[in-house]
């Protein structure tokens, strides 16, 4: 019972952690109609620049306290995010209106190659650290009602609690601000929002720096968690089944369905797992989001799609 | 001047139905596949055969068994690696495991599971549309990586899980030197691509371009959904088996699963759009610009680095290569979002009025 | 439309200058040794095939300093794999013929070794692995080109075994305890899997395996498991970033560090300095040497080839644990060819042929390292005919949290065991592709 609650609150972590690489996606999908495959670059590309800058950055400017360091490293790397976004939008997207998904999609790939080979040349290509002052050893609850009590990692509740805090100021930009206003329009019906006076250019530089910073808060976590490497760019291929479980234009949707996804990987992995040689993981939750999209083909909370003849 | 059609006139219903009609059409793809087969040959050395003319013959017909499935049937499919790890792996059981199998069934053999495979992933499609698809399909990829790495029976109950063949040989003729793996590839796929381009062109390849482009509508006409996308699944798998036992067996020797992993899937999907979607000549074009382009930047960056005072470090050539693999796709897909094959089909308007400009 | 047909021209021009500046051109007779060096300095290995690639060649530049081999300089070119096997193959097709001829090529992987071993003996080129690869290609008899020098994954499977035992006091002892074998899921961590389950068979205890999906950043799952089965000992299987995510998942769920044991790929700096004070205690096998800043060899190297300005990593990588991995690679290279000239005529460029030759006759004795300056970093080496190890020797090492220890005495791997298995598996591929076992005629040439 004990294992049971580890492996289900694991994957409950887990899950969350896949959410916030899926809000990229979706944030991204939502406000321009594009598939982001360049998100998994985008979030080694953000936890790069903020691992290098708060490395960098006591040296530069002398500091010696490491919330100094690591705000500024923070603010520099947000920065750089904006930089990109709108280095893509000016250079990619602005010619590749009006294509198909599937263009804008490698086109996505296209930036990705060209991210993670950027990322390397200015960061290098060896395991760097962030350090956010997460806590590193587990804690052990119900010891007196379980044997050895139930393993709780604080890391990834402090995770799972900056993710929630992330959702909730994007629903709140989303609602109360003009500007997540006009995103909603723009997502709704570009023509029409076009129509009334919104510039879409501004507008999709707004929303890829948007899923730059959600890409640097989860490279963040991320990158403390295991160290900021080239292969971070996989968790990107984590967060797709939780995308199309959720639906591809939904926040609700990556939230509910990035916990699904944790939870199902994980207790497939334990319990289905030593049946067959193990490493079912990854297939599991692509073949759970498949169930799921053979009842919703549009995903849990997905726009229905319509089809006119 | 050149390349004029007056004068050509078809006299039968068979001739006005064939795939090039136009007399210097003809001519020009027999020369270019008799050069191909008598001049490459002579003129070529061995690093060229080994790494360029034959990983760029074999993942043409990779990318052509792509091209109908995405191209022509508009299924995005991110599981291509995935079938031609199937056509490899039980294209090596069966010439195993089978005593004195020949080569050629056994490589269609692969095929044919490729395409069980396929159809039975295939299934997703008639529920799940466009990008959903797209993603549904890396569960094909992820299913067969895992697969035949923890499956025994496919690699032979191996410890390390590595495969390996060798002695191949067709009715006697030992396919031995790089030639001569050259000119069995070659084989393959000009007897494929015939029959791809044919097959585009009927009554099948019709119903697949109408699914693609308005699949309700094509519904309501009459147009059997679950045949012909499951049919599309079907063929592109089995070609994409055949491919990938040529790759597992000619190309490479000795392989693992890792070298059909979704790095080759994305490859794939690059060479199809690239080149050109719903083009069998648009898959050759994508090919040969994916496979030559990182050879190419291996050569030219240093060589351009020396030129102005800069050594390059492998790694710096290595980060480079895919800045501009990278810059270079998004590039072409600005500049010409239908691909190579549509650039190609420009030229050869041009050249009919040439050389008059309009 | 004129930016169309400027695409088209340009489209046209590269695939023209591709094919002109892809085709290699053929060299005369050359006056130098020429070393293809196969290399990952990016991708998810990047920070474990840096410092080896680093040490490879410094070593290779340590050797023009000393004079060459017997006066013949040495040439080298990196080509970047990327730890992928199709680039390995197109590295290996470029390189073969470069500069005169390739002596030998170490890929440093194995699914490129693997692929290699099919090419190698057509193009008369020996395959050093030295760590790594097929443990069967130690029976010299069946692969004739391939040199898995120094040790193979057997070799650190049956070692690991009897540390453990002397651990727990006697091989009696280890019954009824459970080993984890956590791995990558690949053919190099499917390599331990044979001998660990022979030594299960033979002593009692329970192997659990544990695969970790490539590259080895998600074990959540594995580590929650391994929270449920509650092993004794975990051995760690790992190259990359799987190590590095392997401790920091074993101190997140709490599992001692040290009771974690991994192969000689698996302990090494880059595996766990970010983990830092969290990995204190955990243990790794060493193929022989460990990290020796004090050696006599990383001296000369930080005063002939650092001091000149010729150094190819940083400096302080000198005498890390990959470095010198990389440092002992060249050097079998090098000497396997210095043996070749004995035979073929000193102060004369070697053939693939030849300096296979070398590697088989390979004799490095206690002194000849030493002058060399491994001394108290390496045991003797004396590969023939039918053993192309050489030596089966290991110790543990220990990461006190900030660096390496070693922490045992040298054990050697158990011959009762492996050699039946070894000469099984060679005979078993031998029959798959039809060899026969080479003839005692065939060990003089």
């Amino acid at each position: 019972m004990a294992f049971f609650l580890e492996a289900l609150f694991g994957g409950l972590m887990a899950g969350m952690l896949y959410s916030l690489v899926a809000l990229g996606f979706v944030l991204i999908f939502k406000a321009s109609g594009v598939f982001n495959f360049a998100q998994g670059a985008m979030v080694l590309f953000a936890a790069l620049a903020m691992a290098r800058f708060s490395e960098w950055i006591p040296g530069w400017l002398g500091l010696e306290g490491r919330l100094i360091g690591n705000i500024l490293a923070f603010i520099m790397a947000a920065a750089l995010m904006f930089v990109l976004a709108w280095l893509i939008e000016r250079l990619v997207l602005r010619h590749l209106v009006n294509q198909e998904g599937v263009t804008l999609l490698m086109a996505t790939l296209g930036i990705t190659y060209f991210l993670d080979g950027l990322g390397q040349t200015i960061f290098g290509s060896d395991i760097y650290q962030i350090n956010v002052g997460m806590p590193k050893d587990p804690i052990f609850l119900f010891e007196g009602v379980f044997e050895g009590g139930v393993l709780i990692n604080l890391e990834d509740v402090y995770a799972a609690c900056i993710a929630a805090l992330l959702v909730l100021m994007l629903s709140l930009f989303f609602q109360k601000t003009g500007t997540g206003r006009a995103l909603r329009a723009v997502a709704d019906d570009h023509q029409a929002a076009q129509s009334i006076g919104i510039p879409l250019n501004r507008i999709w530089v707004i929303v890829w720096f948007v899923a730059g910073i959600t890409a640097l808060v989860a490279g963040i976590i991320w990158g403390s968690k295991m160290g900021v490497q080239f292969s971070l760019t996989t968790v990107a291929l984590r967060a797709l089944p939780v995308i199309i479980l959720g639906g591809l234009t939904s926040v609700p949707g990556a939230i509910i369905g990035g916990l699904i996804i944790g939870v199902g990987e994980k207790l497939s992995e334990v319990y289905l797992g030593p049946y067959v040689g193990g490493g079912i993981e990854i297939w599991f939750a692509y073949m759970l989001a498949l169930v799921f999209l053979l009842f919703r083909p549009q995903g849990l909370f997905g726009e229905k799609i319509i089809d006119r003849v | 001047m050149f390349y004029r059609e007056n004068g050509q006139f078809k006299t039968s219903y068979r001739n006005d139905q064939q795939i090039f009609p136009i007399a210097q059409d003809r001519w020009v793809i027999l020369a270019i596949v008799a050069f191909a087969a008598i001049g490459v040959p002579l003129l070529a050395d061995e690093y060229l055969f080994r790494a360029i003319l034959i990983p760029f013959l074999i993942l043409s017909l990779a990318a052509i068994g792509v091209n109908i499935l995405v191209g022509y049937c508009g299924q995005i499919s991110l599981g291509s690696g995935a079938f031609m790890a199937v056509g490899a792996y039980m294209a090596y059981n069966t010439y195993v495991r089978i005593e004195g199998m020949p080569l050629i069934p056994a490589l269609l053999m692969g095929g044919f599971f490729a395409t069980l495979v396929g159809v039975v992933f295939g299934i997703p499609s008639l529920r799940v549309k466009g990008l959903y698809l797209a993603v549904a399909t890396l569960a094909a990829q992820f299913f067969c990586d895992w697969a035949f790495l923890r499956i025994g029976w496919f690699t032979n109950n191996t410890a390390s899980g590595s495969v390996s063949v060798s002695n191949l040989s067709v009715m006697g003729w030992v396919i031995n030197t790089p030639a001569e793996k050259y000119l069995f590839c070659l084989a393959f796929v000009v007897v494929f691509a015939l029959l791809a381009k044919n097959l585009v062109r009927s009554a099948i390849g019709r119903e697949w371009m109408a699914i693609r482009d308005m699949d309700v509508a094509a519904a309501v006409i009459g147009i059997r959904p679950m045949y012909a996308k499951l049919s599309a699944f079907a063929v592109s798998s089995f070609i994409i088996g055949v491919a990938g036992g040529l790759w597992g067996f000619i190309h490479l020797s000795s392989w693992e699963p890792a070298a059909f992993s979704i790095d080759r899937s994305f490859q794939l999907l690059f060479m199809v759009i690239i080149g050109g979607m719903g083009s069998i000549m648009g898959s050759f074009f994508g090919a040969a610009f994916i496979v030559v382009l990182p050879i190419f930047l291996n050569q030219f960056l240093p060589w351009a680095g020396s030129l102005v005072g800069l050594s390059v470090s492998t790694a710096a050539v290595s980060h480079t290569e895919f800045m501009i693999f990278g810059a270079l796709i998004v590039w072409f897909l600005i500049v010409e979002p239908h691909g190579l094959a549509k650039l190609w089909s420009i030229a050869k308007q041009k050249l009919r009025i040439w050389p008059f400009p309009h | 439309m004129k930016l169309r047909s400027l695409v088209l021209a340009a489209a046209v021009a590269t695939a023209a200058l591709s094919s002109a500046l892809v085709a290699p051109a053929a060299h005369a007779q050359a006056k130098e040794q020429f070393f293809p060096v196969l290399v990952y300095r990016t991708g998810a290995y990047a920070p474990n095939g840096v410092p080896f690639a680093n040490g490879y060649i410094d070593y290779l530049k340590l050797t023009n300093e000393r004079g060459g081999i017997n006066g013949v300089k040495v040439s080298f070119e990196e080509c970047e794999t990327g730890y992928a096997t199709d680039r390995g193959v197109e590295c290996y097709e470029r390189l073969k013929n470069a500069n005169g001829g390739a002596t030998v090529f170490q890929p440093l992987s194995t699914g490129i070794t693997f692929a290699l071993t099919e090419k190698a003996p057509i193009d008369k080129i020996p395959l050093i692995t030295a760590g790594y690869g097929r443990s069967e290609s130690a029976d010299g008899g069946v692969f004739k080109w391939n040199f898995p020098l120094a040790g193979t994954y057997w070799v650190a499977a049956d070692i690991l075994i009897q540390h453990l035992a002397k651990k727990e006091g006697g091989f009696d002892k280890l019954k009824g305890k459970k080993i984890a074998l956590v791995y990558h899921d690949s053919p190099f961590g499917k390599e331990p899997i044979p001998v660990l389950q022979e030594r299960a068979a033979m002593h009692g205890f329970q192997l659990s395996l544990l695969p970790v999906t490539h590259p080895g950043v998600e074990q959540k799952a594995t580590w929650l498991q391994i929270r449920r089965d509650r092993p004794d000992y975990v051995l760690n299987w790992g190259w990359g970033v799987m190590n590095s995510t392997a401790l920091k998942e074993a101190q997140a769920t709490g599992f001692p560090r040290d009771r974690m044991y991994g192969v000689w790929w698996a302990g090494a700096e880059p595996d766990v300095k970010d983990v830092g004070a969290g990995a204190a205690g955990y243990s790794a096998i060493t193929m022989q040497h460990g990290a020796e800043p004090n050696s006599d060899v990383v001296k000369e190297i930080l005063q002939k080839v650092h001091g000149k300005g010729m150094g190819t990593g940083p400096r302080d990588e000198v005498g890390q644990v990959l470095y010198m991995r990389g440092l002992i690679s060249a050097m079998f290279a090098v000497e396997g060819v210095r043996a070749a000239q004995e035979k073929f005529g000193k102060g004369k460029v070697m053939t693939g042929e030849q300096a296979r030759w070398g590697y088989e006759n390979l004799n490095l004795t206690q002194a000849k390292l030493d002058s060399l300056g491994f001394k108290g970093v390496m045991r003797p080496i004396s590969t023939s005919c039918t053993d192309h190890m050489g030596a089966a020797w290991a110790r543990i090492h220990t990461w006190n949290g900030s660096k390496w220890e070693f922490s045992s005495d040298w054990y050697q791997a158990d011959e009762q065991i492996l050699k039946p298995m070894v000469r099984a598996a060679a005979d078993k591929y031998a029959a798959e592709k039809k060899l026969t076992r080479r003839a005692p005629s065939d060990c003089q040439s």
